[in-house]
C-alpha cells in the first residue's frame, strides 16, 4: 500500500483562488443567496474553437485542471477522476425547456450531449488528450468524495501513479428556482461575513471548480498526505461523535491529535446542529474552521474544503475569514474534515503533513 | 490486491422480463423486448421503437410496498425492484451483518419526474416532492433504504452508457482493497422523453427494430432496465460457505480521448479498454470463450468496436454478439444488464444470438453468433462504451 | 441569393457560437468543415435542424448533410430548389 500525496491545488471560486501565490488574500464579502464565481480569463486556456459549446461548469473544469497539472510539472496525468452533483445543468436545463416548449421540435443537439454527467471528464480528457481511465461520481454530497477515494484506492494500490482528481458544480437557473421553491435556498440576501449569525433556515448557494493532481510520489512541494476518505449514506446524530472516534482510532488517532477540524456547515439552522455537536462537543478545545460562507453551498463545495485543507497544512497559516474559534493550534500536522449536506451523505477526510 | 472477486446474487428487470428467470428464458428463446412506446407521450410514437418494461410505476410501488407519498422516479423503482431480487438470490438476510455498500449508477436518474412537473412544481404543492429526486444519487440513496443499507457507503456513477461497467468495476475494487466486504453493484435507467429527444437529435435512433453489426443498421432502440450484482469477498464466501455465481476476473477503464459523442475510426479506447482488463485477468485474447459486445446498431459504434475486438483478438475472434436487440440500449443500466446475461451464459454454457442480423458489414470480416449455441464456457467478456469517450471492459469467469 | 447566403453566415456564426469569426471572414466558397471553419459533425446536426426549421427541408441521412453544407455555395444552392418556405 503506497502512500497518497496531494501534490497541487487548483481552485475557481467565489473568492478569488485562481491564482495559487496567493491564499485568500482578499476576502470577497459577498451578499447574495448565490454567491457568483470570480472567473479567471477562460481565453488563456481553452481555445475559442473549443471553448464555443462549453458551459460554465466545463469552462472552470478546464482551466482548474491545466492550472493543476501545470503545478504538478506533470505533462501529462494516468486518470481523470470527477465529481459533480449535478452534471452540466445549464446544459439539461436548455435542452429541456427546449423540448417542452417547442413541443419536441427543432431540437438541436448541442445542448442534450453537454448535459451528460461525464461531460467534464470527457472533455478534460479530450483537452488533455488523456486515454486512461476516467470516472464520474455523482453522488450529491458525496460526488467529490467518491472521486477521492476511488483515487487514494487506485493509487495505494499502484492500479496509477498520477490522478487528476476534482469536484465541480455551476448553478442552473430553473433548479435553483425549484431549490429556492422547497425552501433549500435563504429567503433574504445574507453577508458572507455575517452567514452563521443568520439563523434562518435554507443555504446559500454557489457554484465553483476545485481539482487536484494526488500522486503515489511525494514530491518537494507537495501539500499533504491524504490518509483517508470514508463516507457514510445515513449518520445518525447520536452516533456522530462515537463514529468519528471510531475512524480516528483506526489510524491511531485521538481527538486532540487533530490540530485543525473543518466543518462544512452552512448557515441552515436546521440543519447545522451536526456540526454543532462537534464544534461545542468533542471538538471544543480544537482549532476551528469553517468555509461554506465564502464559497457557498453546493453538491462538490466540499472540494473546496478540501483545497482549504492542503493549502493550510502547506502554508502552515489558516487564513482569519475561516477560523471558527480562537484556539491557536501550535501547527497544522493533522487535519480532519467533516460535511453533509442535509442530514446525509457524510464524509470523513483525514490530511496529514508530510 | 490479489483477492478474488466473487459474485453470489444478480437481479435483473428489462423489457425480456422482470427477473434473472424471466431474461434468460427470451434470451434463450430469441424473445425481443421491442416495441412502440406505450407509457411516455411522445411525438416521435411512430419514428422510434423502444425496449420498455411492462409495469406501470404504480405496479412497481405496490411490488415495493411503498406508500402513496413515496418520492421514487421510475430509476428508483426499477433500482429496487432488481436490487432486492440480487440480494434475494445471494441469500443475504441480515444486510448489515457485514460491511456491505452500494455503488449505483444511472444516466437519466429522476428525469422522468422532473420533466413531467418541469413548470407543474411552481404551482402544485403535490408534485414538489419529486424536486430532491433529480438529482442522479437520488435513486441510489433510495435502494440503499430499500435494502436497509445504513451508515455504509453507497455512491452513484455517471459515465453515459459505461456507467454500470464502472459500478462492477469500482465494486471489485473496493472488495480487493477491503475497504467493504460485499457490495451491490449495478445501474438503472428508465426511459424518458429528454433522452428520447437527445438521442433524436443525433439521428441514431432507429425507426424499427436495431440490427447490431448488419451492414444496414439503422442506429439503436433505447430501453429501459434495471440490474445488480452482489459482489463479497474471498473469505466471505468461505466463512459462509456461499453459492458462486461467477467471478469479476478483470476490467478496464479508458477514454477515447477522440469526440464528444462518436468513437475514434479504430475504436483506440475501446481496444485500451479491452486490453487492459485482459491484463487484470492476467488472460491472454484466447482465454475469452464469448464477447457480449456493445454493439447498440448505430453505424459507428458496431464498426469501431468491431475493429477494436479484431486489434484485441486478431484472427482469433471469439464468438460475439450484442443482446441490444433483445432490450434496447438500456445506457447506464446496460453494463449491468449485460453483465448478468453474461453471467448466465457461464452458467448455462450458452451464447445469444445477435438476432435481427441480415447482411455482413463491408467494412470487416468477423460475423456476430446468429444461433443460440450450446458450448462450454469459461470466461466471457462484456463491453460498454458511452459519450464523453467512456469506454469499459469487464471479464467474468467460472472460477477465481 | 445574396441576401441568402448573407443570412445562411450571420445564422451559422451566431447558432454555432463562432465568437471569433465575422461574417466577412467566411467566402461564399470556404469549406465549412476541416481545415476551412473547422465545424464538425455536431455542428452538421445542428445545420440540419436549421435547414428544417427555417426552410423547411427535412433531411433524414446525416450523411446527406456532408455534401449540402460543403460550403456556403452548396448550402444556398440547396435550399433555392429544396425550400418549402
Amino acid at each position: 500500500m503506497k502512500q497518497v500525496y496531494i501534490n497541487s491545488v487548483a481552485s475557481i471560486s467565489a473568492q478569488k483562488t485562481f491564482d495559487n501565490a496567493e491564499f485568500l488574500n482578499d476576502f470577497i464579502d459577498h451578499e447574495a443567496v448565490v454567491f457568483p464565481v470570480v472567473n479567471p480569463d477562460y481565453k488563456a486556456f481553452i481555445p475559442p474553437a473549443a471553448a464555443r459549446r462549453m458551459a460554465k461548469g466545463i469552462k472552470m473544469s478546464i482551466v482548474a485542471s491545466k492550472i493543476a497539472l501545470q503545478e504538478s510539472g506533470l505533462d501529462q496525468v494516468d486518470a481523470i477522476i470527477t465529481g459533480t452533483g449535478m452534471g452540466c445543468l445549464r446544459d439539461s436545463e436548455k435542452f429541456l425547456s427546449a423540448l417542452i416548449d417547442n413541443d419536441e421540435q427543432y431540437l438541436t443537439p448541442t445542448a442534450f450531449i453537454q448535459s451528460t454527467h461525464n461531460t467534464v471528464g470527457g472533455q478534460v480528457a479530450l483537452e488533455l488528450q488523456c486515454k486512461g481511465y476516467n470516472f464520474t461520481y455523482v453522488h450529491a454530497s458525496n460526488s467529490f468524495e467518491s472521486a477521492l477515494l476511488d483515487t487514494k484506492l487506485l493509487l495505494s494500490n499502484e492500479e496509477e501513479n498520477n490522478i487528476l482528481v476534482g469536484g465541480v458544480d455551476e448553478i442552473g437557473e430553473h433548479t435553483f428556482k425549484l431549490q429556492e421553491l422547497v425552501g433549500h435556498v435563504k429567503k433574504e440576501p445574507v453577508k458572507a461575513s455575517e452567514l452563521f449569525e443568520s439563523n434562518t433556515s435554507g443555504a446559500v448557494y454557489g457554484e465553483g471548480a476545485n481539482f487536484f493532481v494526488l500522486s503515489n510520489e511525494k514530491q518537494n512541494n507537495s501539500y499533504a498526505e491524504l490518509v483517508r476518505v470514508k463516507m457514510f449514506n445515513t449518520l445518525p446524530k447520536d452516533q456522530l461523535t462515537e463514529t468519528i472516534e471510531t475512524f480516528l482510532a483506526s489510524h491511531n488517532l485521538k481527538i486532540s491529535d487533530i490540530d485543525l477540524v473543518i466543518l462544512g456547515a452552512n448557515g441552515d439552522a436546521d440543519y447545522d446542529d451536526y456540526y454543532d455537536i462537534l464544534s461545542q462537543g468533542v471538538f471544543k478545545e480544537t482549532q476551528q474552521a469553517y468555509y461554506k460562507h465564502i464559497s457557498g453551498e453546493f453538491n462538490t463545495a466540499s472540494s473546496f474544503g478540501f483545497w482549504l485543507a492542503a493549502k493550510t497544512i502547506q502554508s502552515q497559516i489558516l487564513p482569519a475569514v475561516v477560523k471558527r474559534n480562537d484556539l491557536k493550534s501550535t501547527g497544522f500536522k493533522t487535519v480532519l474534515l467533516y460535511n453533509q449536506y442535509r442530514n446525509e451523505n457524510h464524509s470523513f477526510t483525514l490530511l496529514k503533513q508530510c | 490486491m490479489s483477492k478474488g472477486v466473487a459474485i453470489t446474487g444478480m437481479g435483473i428487470i428489462s423489457a425480456i422480463g422482470n427477473n434473472v428467470a424471466e431474461n434468460f428464458q427470451s434470451l434463450i428463446e430469441g424473445k425481443k423486448g421491442i416495441s412502440r412506446i406505450s407509457k411516455i407521450q411522445t411525438n416521435h410514437v411512430n419514428d422510434i421503437m423502444v425496449g420498455e418494461i411492462a409495469y406501470t410505476n404504480e405496479d412497481l410501488v405496490e411490488m415495493l410496498g411503498l406508500n402513496s407519498d413515496n418520492s421514487f422516479t421510475r430509476t428508483a423503482l426499477l433500482g429496487a425492484v432488481a436490487a432486492k431480487e440480487a440480494v434475494a438470490n445471494a441469500g443475504i438476510d441480515d444486510i448489515n451483518a457485514y460491511n456491505t455498500g452500494l455503488i449505483s449508477s444511472t444516466s437519466v436518474g429522476g428525469m422522468d419526474m422532473t420533466e413531467k412537473y418541469y413548470y407543474e412544481s411552481f404551482d402544485n404543492k403535490s408534485v414538489q416532492k419529486y424536486i430532491e429526486s433529480h438529482h442522479a444519487g437520488d435513486s441510489s440513496q433510495k435502494i440503499a433504504e430499500q435494502l436497509g443499507i445504513d451508515k455504509s457507503l453507497v455512491t452513484t456513477i455517471s459515465t453515459a452508457c459505461s456507467s454500470a461497467a464502472n459500478a462492477i468495476m469500482l465494486g471489485a475494487r473496493l472488495i480487493k482493497s477491503g475497504e467493504l466486504d460485499r457490495v451491490v453493484v449495478g445501474g438503472a435507467d428508465c426511459l424518458s422523453k429528454f433522452t428520447i429527444n437527445g438521442f433524436k437529435t443525433l439521428m441514431i435512433l432507429s425507426d424499427t427494430y436495431n440490427t447490431p453489426f448488419d451492414d444496414n443498421r439503422k442506429g439503436l432502440n433505447l430501453g429501459e432496465a434495471a440490474a445488480y450484482l452482489v459482489l463479497e469477498s474471498d473469505e466471505l464466501v468461505k466463512k459462509d460457505n456461499k453459492k458462486v455465481l461467477a467471478y469479476v476476473k478483470g476490467y478496464g477503464n479508458a477514454n477515447d480521448a477522440f469526440h464528444q459523442t462518436a468513437s475514434s475510426d479504430h475504436g483506440d479506447g475501446a481496444t485500451l479498454a479491452m486490453e487492459k482488463a485482459l491484463k487484470v485477468a492476467d488472460f491472454n485474447p484466447d482465454n475469452i470463450d464469448y464477447i457480449n459486445a456493445h454493439g447498440t446498431a448505430t453505424g459507428n459504434n458496431d464498426l469501431s468496436e468491431g475493429r477494436a475486438i479484431i486489434r484485441v483478438f486478431e484472427d482469433k475472434v471469439p464468438c460475439f454478439s450484442s443482446t441490444k436487440a433483445y432490450t434496447g440500449h438500456t445506457l447506464a443500466a446496460a453494463g449491468a444488464i449485460e453483465a448478468v446475461f453474461s453471467i448466465l451464459a457461464l452458467q448455462n454454457n450458452v451464447i445469444y444470438p445477435n438476432l435481427n442480423f441480415k447482411t455482413q458489414m463491408k467494412e470487416f470480416e468477423i460475423t456476430p453468433q446468429l444461433e443460440l449455441k450450446h458450448k462450454p464456457l469459461n470466461a466471457v467478456m462484456s463491453n460498454s462504451f458511452g459519450f464523453g469517450g467512456n469506454c469499459s471492459t469487464v471479464i467474468f469467469s467460472k472460477t477465481p | 441569393m445574396d441576401a441568402l447566403k448573407q443570412e445562411l453566415k450571420e445564422f451559422i456564426i451566431e447558432q454555432l457560437n463562432l465568437e471569433d469569426v465575422n461574417v466577412e471572414d467566411i467566402a461564399n466558397d470556404d469549406p465549412l468543415f476541416g481545415d476551412g471553419l473547422g465545424l464538425d459533425s455536431i455542428d452538421a446536426l445542428e445545420l440540419i435542424v436549421m435547414l428544417d426549421k427555417n426552410y423547411g427541408i427535412k433531411l433524414t441521412d446525416p450523411k446527406q448533410g456532408r455534401a449540402i453544407f460543403e460550403s456556403i455555395d452548396t448550402m444556398a444552392a440547396y435550399i433555392t430548389e429544396h425550400r418549402a418556405n
